[in-house]
């Protein structure tokens, strides 16, 4: 199997330090629990889950408070003890508005009589193990939250998958928690992809990690054991972009529109690795998650905290925000999104909170000068600019000629534009007309 | 309202921006800028000051009139300017740059849609506008008086190429600028010092020079049965260094494909070739042959687009 370790295009966001340094270093802090937790209902792609607690019941740590509905969905559990005070609306870190159960945390971290540890995991049937995945809410937490137990189900594929790609570039700046949890989980992350292997029936992982994350990769190639591959990648964004890690790792291109099972892959992020380990074999749900806090606060740090944790509990335990803060991103300063509060609850998928000053605040577009170093950065071989002319020409159908559609909105374009022109905010422009000329 | 920006992203931004692009366009003409005020005298020095003068009032000038917003701090006016004035020669009259950088801002480039629109490169623009109108002086090049910056004399003077064949010049007199020609084409080694530092700051990719560079010394390898001298005399004589590596690479005027630049260059290649193998007039067809090619660069860019990352294909 041809391997290119890397993929054409990309940028190297350099500035700041690249804004990893101030918590790649530090263990992981376990944050306390927090008073009250709010839960939202949706916190995965797919359809939210259905309220099925009360306001006034009592619940247990791990006990389901939402069921999945349909198949592209999860259930979603209390991350503490205590009693549901309200069923309400919530706003979310993305924006989207949902249902949310609220818990009042009655510190006694009762777990639920559900979450018990498998007795014999070796025993365990494919099927078995993606029951497990699916009862205990297991969703990916890299970023876009999809249903593990979906993409580890191919009892129905018609497609051959025969390579597990296993995510641990996280080549977003600023964000360090795949890497601590590499350096520090290394042998529950290992043993989640063995049973990622055996529940989808490939024989062969690869996991391919950013080389400026050299613990990370060593810690990785310590525990690594049959037929798992620890592949050091150059550092590049957006290295952990799906379809240049398959490229990456495995010289196969996702055809425009398919998902990475098209190109015989199946790709899980490290954390989710380690949360499927702990399902399997301790029954734990997923109810906590690392979070790097970092840019303009006091100290920066990764925290595990309880799903539901508020985010200002989390920016105070950094110490709070420092002077000069003009954005609140959730996600990575690249890939993630501005918030106009951080009174937010962290989900299954909120991997991060970056503050930033100035440098993140950027509204001077002067005209293209066309020097084409969009078309050298953009990782898919779009052409930005053009796109961008086209859109702001109000000519879409031309623009989605022009590929717009295949862009993965990973904004290297915008980043490395001269003119600091909104390259990929076109892009997604084009795709949302799109998608509503569709519907 | 929430005191924070909210905007979509990414929220970082690459340090380079148009005016370090054009700063840098900047810096890397410098050495030849400056040999050419020390092989041809003060007057090049007057003839550069008036050039990039003229080029930023014009374009000053327009935003004014034009109730747009001021773009002189850019630097392209200056990167402009500049690249005019290492096209004449250090003997004309000094109201020459000025009709020559007014044209080139406001003719060619502000009435298009100021910078990126331009479809031509304005200082080669400009200076076929001026070889045309002004064939003498446009034509007349001083002998280098090394570092005798008064004593320049202003002796007719034909240029290396149009005299290839019978030769006159070393090859490193050629290399160094020791010879009669414009301000700042002449010496090679200091165009390729500025042309590395370019390469360096990522500022142009070698898509152009190579192709363009490459095709020229190809057909007159094959059309001259092999005189490797009389190949490198031609690509070290005339503008073709300068054109090569500052003029054919402006961004607005080529395209912005690799496969476009590659096609691109090959077109300037052959066309100089053409031009002075059939060695029509002694005039400095380099500028013609970018030229003819700019004009040309959005059809190039249309037919050579690039395919993208996951089409058509399902295993590699």
């Amino acid at each position: 199997m041809a391997t290119t370790q890397t993929f054409g295009g990309g940028v190297h966001p350099r500035e700041f330090g690249n804004g990893k340094d101030s918590t790649k270093s530090a263990m992981i802090v376990n944050a306390a629990a927090p008073a009250r937790v709010t839960i939202a209902m949706s916190q995965h792609a797919g359809a939210p889950a259905v309220c099925c607690v009360k306001p006034g019941q009592t619940v247990n740590m791990g006990q389901v408070i939402g069921t999945a509905q349909g198949v592209i969905s999860a259930p979603v559990h209390a991350s503490v003890s205590g009693k549901v005070v309200a069923v309400t609306a919530c706003t979310v870190a993305s924006g989207r508005n949902c249902t949310a159960v609220v818990i009042e945390n009655d510190f006694e971290d009762r777990w639920d009589e559900s979450v018990k540890p498998c007795g014999n995991v070796d025993a365990l049937t494919p099927s078995e193990i993606v029951q497990k995945a699916i009862d205990c809410g297991i969703v990916g937490m890299g970023g876009a939250a999809f249903p593990t137990a979906v993409k580890l189900d191919t009892t129905k594929e018609t497609l051959t998958i025969d390579t597990l790609v296993v995510n641990g570039s996280e080549c977003e700046p600023y964000l360090t928690s795949d890497d601590r949890i590499m350096i520090e989980q290394a042998e529950q992350i290992i043993d989640g992809v063995k049973l990622a292997m055996k529940a989808s029936g490939v024989k062969c992982a690869k996991i391919g990690v950013e080389d400026n994350k050299p613990e990370a990769i060593a810690a990785l190639k310590a525990a690594a054991k049959d037929g798992i591959e620890v592949v050091a990648l150059p550092a590049k964004y957006p290295q952990g972009f799906e379809k240049m890690l398959i490229y990456a790792l495995t010289g196969r291109i996702v055809p425009n529109g398919a998902l990475p099972k098209a190109a015989g892959c199946i790709v899980l992020n490290v954390g989710t690795c380690a949360a499927l380990s702990a399902a399997v074999r301790e029954g734990r749900p997923l109810i906590d998650r690392v979070v790097t806090v970092a840019g303009r606060v006091a100290k920066p740090m990764n925290v595990r905290c309880r799903i539901g944790t508020n985010l200002m509990d989390i920016v105070d335990m950094a110490g709070g925000l420092t002077e000069g803060v003009r954005k609140l991103i959730s996600g990575g300063a690249m890939m993630g999104m501005a918030m106009p509060t951080l009174n937010v609850p962290v989900t299954k998928n909120f991997g991060g909170f970056v503050a930033l000053g100035e440098e993140g605040v950027h509204n001077e577009e002067s005209a293209c000068i066309r020097c084409g170093r969009c078309v050298r950065a953009c990782p898919m071989k779009l052409m930005p600019a053009k796109i961008d002319t086209l859109v702001r020409h109000g000519n879409y159908d031309g623009a989605i000629a022009a590929g717009a559609l295949n862009c993965m909105e990973c904004g290297s374009c915008t980043y490395a534009c001269p003119a600091k022109r909104e390259l990929t905010q076109s892009c997604r422009v084009a795709k949302a007309v799109a998608r509503s000329k569709k519907s | 309202m929430s005191k924070y920006v909210i905007s979509s992203s990414p929220h970082l931004r690459d340090s380079v921006s148009t005016r370090s692009i054009m700063q840098d366009v900047c810096i890397a003409m410098l050495p030849a800028c400056v040999v050419g005020v020390l092989m041809y005298g003060y007057r090049s020095l007057i003839i550069l000051a008036l050039s990039v003068a003229a080029a930023v009032l014009s374009e000053w000038f327009y935003c004014k009139a034009a109730h747009t917003k001021n773009t002189i701090g850019d630097f392209s006016a200056v990167v402009t300017g500049m690249l005019l004035a290492m096209n004449l020669p250090s003997t004309v009259p000094f109201w020459m740059p000025v009709i020559g950088s007014v044209i080139a801002i406001l003719l060619c480039k502000c009435i298009f849609g100021g910078i990126g629109q331009n479809f031509i490169n304005p200082a080669l623009a400009a200076r076929a506008i001026l070889s045309l109108s002004w064939a003498s002086q446009m034509n007349t090049f001083p002998q280098p008086a090394f570092f005798n910056l008064a004593g320049v004399d202003a002796v007719a003077s034909a240029t290396p190429i149009s005299g290839a064949a019978n030769g006159g010049f070393t090859l490193w007199q050629l290399f160094i600028g020791a010879i009669p020609g414009t301000i700042g084409e002449t010496c090679k080694l200091a165009l390729l010092i500025g042309a590395a530092y370019l390469f360096w700051r990522k500022v142009i990719t070698w898509h152009i020079p190579a192709a363009f560079i490459g095709t020229f010394a190809v057909c007159y390898l094959i059309a001259t049965g092999f005189d490797v001298h009389e190949v490198l005399y031609q690509v070290l004589s005339g503008g073709l260094i300068l054109g090569a590596f500052f003029m054919a690479t402006d961004y607005s005027s080529s395209p912005a494909t690799p496969k476009g630049k590659l096609v691109f260059g090959f077109g300037c290649g052959l066309l100089l070739f053409i031009f002075r193998y059939c060695k029509s007039t002694p005039a400095e067809w380099c500028s013609f042959a970018i030229l003819l090619m700019n004009v040309v660069s959005p059809l190039i860019e249309r037919v050579t687009g690039i395919k993208s990352f996951g089409e058509g294909k399902m295993h590699a």
